[in-house]
């Protein structure tokens, strides 16, 4: 069970793209459930709108961005405890998911995603006739 | 409290502490950050003004804005209160429990007096941003320079 989910790491050789936003880009935490039938990751993204969300699913790797607007330009804080950036996380999936029926949902600042797994992936439950 | 449940044992562990130190990379630069969540104090809030109104934000996920309470005491005092609840889980086994959930109750001092009655709060994509008129004794007053 504990293998299905595995953070992305960067692989040798592999180009990594700088971002070009200010004000630095920021790792959501996330839940991930895993039933029988779907993966469901809920992710706390404050300040992303449905619209300047990102989710990419592409040779096992699943992509959140996140763009924040950035609502403080110019403004100097009396009193800050947090910056405000964008957020952008990637994690490998092992479980084989069906990627045209993934759903994403975006309500107060949570997103939560449906990672339905294809069927030969879903346990099957072996009939035992009584002899 | 607050507090974050986490994986016991093995890769998970491993994971966290990768995050943990991602989270520090990514931390903004030249304003003080501390961790987000599994603080002692939650929610983070910022602050800031204008000539007529003190604005406190803060980042409250998954919250609803009548599950918040707010209140003013005196005149510099804001108290910010709520729950945050886990969703419910009906079947299959949680990998992942990076999010945190509670109660939660923070009451900060205000820098000026403000008029109690004349707070407003908004709720908007997770951020709660409260509106707090000052009184008028600590509004500036523009000078009229008449030209001589």
């Amino acid at each position: 069970m504990t293998r299905s989910i595995v953070q992305a790491e960067p692989r040798p050789g592999e180009v990594t793209v700088e971002r070009t936003r200010n004000g630095g880009t920021y790792v959501p935490r996330f839940d991930i459930y895993e039933t029988d039938s779907e993966l469901v990751l809920f992710g706390d993204m404050p300040g992303v709108a449905p619209e300047d969300l990102d989710i990419r699913f592409e040779n096992r790797e699943l992509t959140i961005t996140g763009k924040v607007a950035r609502r403080h330009e110019g403004i100097d804080f009396l009193y800050g405890e947090y910056g405000i950036g964008d957020f952008y996380r990637s994690f490998t999936i092992g479980e084989s998911i069906d990627g045209s029926k993934i759903s994403a949902e975006l309500k107060n600042g949570v997103l939560t995603l449906h990672l339905p797994k294809v069927e030969e992936a879903q346990p099957k439950k072996i009939e035992v006739k009584a002899g | 409290m607050l507090t974050t449940r986490r994986q016991p044992m093995g890769i998970w562990q491993e994971m966290n502490r990768w995050q943990e130190e991602m989270d520090r990379l990514f931390d903004r630069w030249g304003v003080p950050v501390p961790r987000r969540f599994a603080q002692a104090v939650y929610p983070p809030l910022n602050l800031w003004e204008d000539d007529n109104c003190l604005y406190v934000e803060a980042e409250l996920p998954g919250m609803e804005l009548e599950d918040l309470e707010i209140f003013v005491n005196g005149e510099n005092q804001l108290t910010i209160k709520g729950e945050r609840k886990q969703p419910e889980l009906e079947e299959g086994t949680w990998h992942r429990q990076e999010r945190a959930y509670g109660s939660f109750q923070r009451t900060v001092e205000l820098p000026q007096p403000v008029e109690p009655d004349k707070v407003t709060a908004e709720f908007k994509l997770g951020i709660l941003t409260i509106t707090l008129p000052k009184k008028e004794e600590v509004r500036p007053h523009r000078i009229e320079v008449k030209a001589g």
